[in-house]
């Protein structure tokens, strides 16, 4: 497969995904209204003193983002297999990698605008200086959204197949997830406060690390996921 | 099913004759274990902050260690399912994931019994401490994977994806725990404990060892038959006679 036919074909995949949560919208609205919710149920839990949620805060909106952003991932599958689009999908020739990249490009940009929603909602919620830091943020958030997004997208297409979806997802993911998780949150800490002694490189390269190995892991063995 | 002969004799006259041995290699590992642990019991001498307590160390970091090897064997026989294709390495993985399973939550419950005297706490976020717990939700989730999905060959295909990923983020997980927190005492090994202790840590990291191959191997034994009953049943509801 040329490169060109490859990449048109994984827009193809993420444009189809993208298109399909646009016209409904149900995922999406559904997602972040969690987001929202788990924000304001940590502040209850936490408050009313403000001191210990800013102090939390950088581990309850990674959480936020975790236990909310796993709601997407089996849904980019359902639709297609209650359609009997998935089996259409994997008729075609060549390799099945594209059909992943499309998925995690589509999921990706999902959660990513899930967090562009949340993330202000946090700031305003635990009284977080967003703008400052807003950079470094922007950076810490992708980086740990890609890692988030690639094993969902990957366990997602098992979880989604058998019974009892719901609780297998966030079984598989979350033990997988631990080092993404104190790596973003000590990296968002760190950016947070200015990252006055410097911890936030070492966590940044530890999240990138993540990252790569398991997106290499991933396409390396997606083809026996998918395959039947 | 192309194979209908092999397991129909494996049916009739292995598990019989398997089974007295089995009963006989219970019977030994039970036995080298009693004497490991006498002997630890009745060489060393109370430790000095810790007294009698240090007898935990007997159990507790041979399981650790057969537990860890255990997980090489579940990376083994994942990465030689995907190579091979053939059904006995997924046995053999789920087989040794089991038995991991055991021997980690073993190993954190006598850590978190011998830690309430020694450190004041049952638990504490130390990075051994930690990985090992993570290691043990690892893993159930594999085992939760199998109990979900029916169809056998899709089963140990996806199951061993999961446990070649999970194996791959334990360096990872080590590094991030271990820079967030560091607080456990370096592991014991018979180069770091008094040589009082050393041969009765030897004996018993042995004994266990054998604890660990006799019961994947029982438990190897029992998903072997698992099959050929479910071969069987298969063949009986395709009318077939075999």
């Amino acid at each position: 497969m040329t490169a060109r036919l490859a990449l048109s074909r994984v827009m193809a995949v993420a444009w189809k995904d993208l298109t399909t949560e646009r016209r409904s919208k149900a995922g999406f609205n559904g997602v972040v209204f969690m987001a929202a919710i788990t924000l304001l149920m940590f502040g209850f839990a936490l408050g009313p003193d403000p001191a210990p949620i800013r102090t939390a805060a950088a581990g309850l909106l990674w959480l936020t983002v975790l236990l909310s952003g796993v709601l997407a991932f089996n849904r980019s599958y359902e639709l297609e297999i209650e359609a009997g689009a998935l089996d259409a999908l994997l008729l075609y020739p060549g390799g099945r990698w594209p059909i992943f990249a499309g998925k995690l490009l589509a999921n990706l940009a999902f959660v990513l605008l899930v967090e562009a929603i949340t993330v202000p909602i946090a700031g305003v919620l635990y009284d977080l200086p967003l703008l400052t830091p807003l950079p470094g943020l922007v950076g810490v958030l992708f980086l740990g959204t890609v890692g988030f997004v690639t094993l969902g997208t990957y366990y997602a297409a098992m979880a989604s197949r058998v019974r009892a979806r719901e609780v297998l997802l966030p079984l598989l993911l979350f033990p997988m997830l631990v080092p993404l998780l104190v790596a973003a949150v000590g990296a968002t800490k760190a950016v947070l406060a200015g990252d006055p002694m410097g911890y936030g490189s070492a966590w940044i390269r530890l999240l990138a690390a993540f990252d790569i190995v398991f997106l290499a892991a991933t396409f390396m063995t997606f083809d026996y996921v998918i395959g039947e | 099913m192309t194979h209908t002969m092999e397991p129909r004799v494996s049916t009739a006259t292995a598990p019989r004759a398997k089974g007295s041995a089995t009963l006989i290699g219970a019977l030994i590992v039970l036995a080298l274990v009693a004497a490991a642990q006498a002997f630890g019991f009745l060489t060393s001498p109370p430790d000095r902050d810790m007294g009698h307590l240090q007898k935990i160390m007997y159990v507790h970091v041979p399981a650790a260690w057969n537990a860890f090897l255990a997980f090489v064997v579940v990376l083994a026989g994942s990465v030689m399912y995907l190579w091979k294709r053939e059904e006995k390495w997924d046995l053999l993985a789920a087989s040794a994931a089991e038995v991991a399973a055991v021997l980690t939550a073993l190993t954190i419950a006598l850590g978190s019994i011998w830690g309430r005297p020694t450190w004041g706490v049952w638990w504490t976020w130390d990075p051994r401490l930690t990985s090992t717990a993570i290691l043990l939700v690892i893993i159930v989730g594999y085992l939760a994977l199998r109990s979900f999905v029916d169809e056998p060959e899709r089963r140990a295909r996806w199951s061993a994806v999961v446990g070649i990923l999970g194996a791959l983020n334990v360096p990872i997980v080590y590094m991030s725990v271990r820079w967030w927190r560091t607080l456990h005492q370096p592991q014991s090994s018979p180069s770091t404990v008094d040589p009082a202790y050393a041969w009765g840590l030897r004996l018993n990291a042995i004994a266990f060892l054998l604890v660990m191959i006799w019961l994947v191997r029982a438990r190897y034994r029992a998903a072997r038959l698992e099959r050929i009953s479910e071969l069987a049943a298969e063949r009986e509801a395709l009318g077939g006679r075999g």
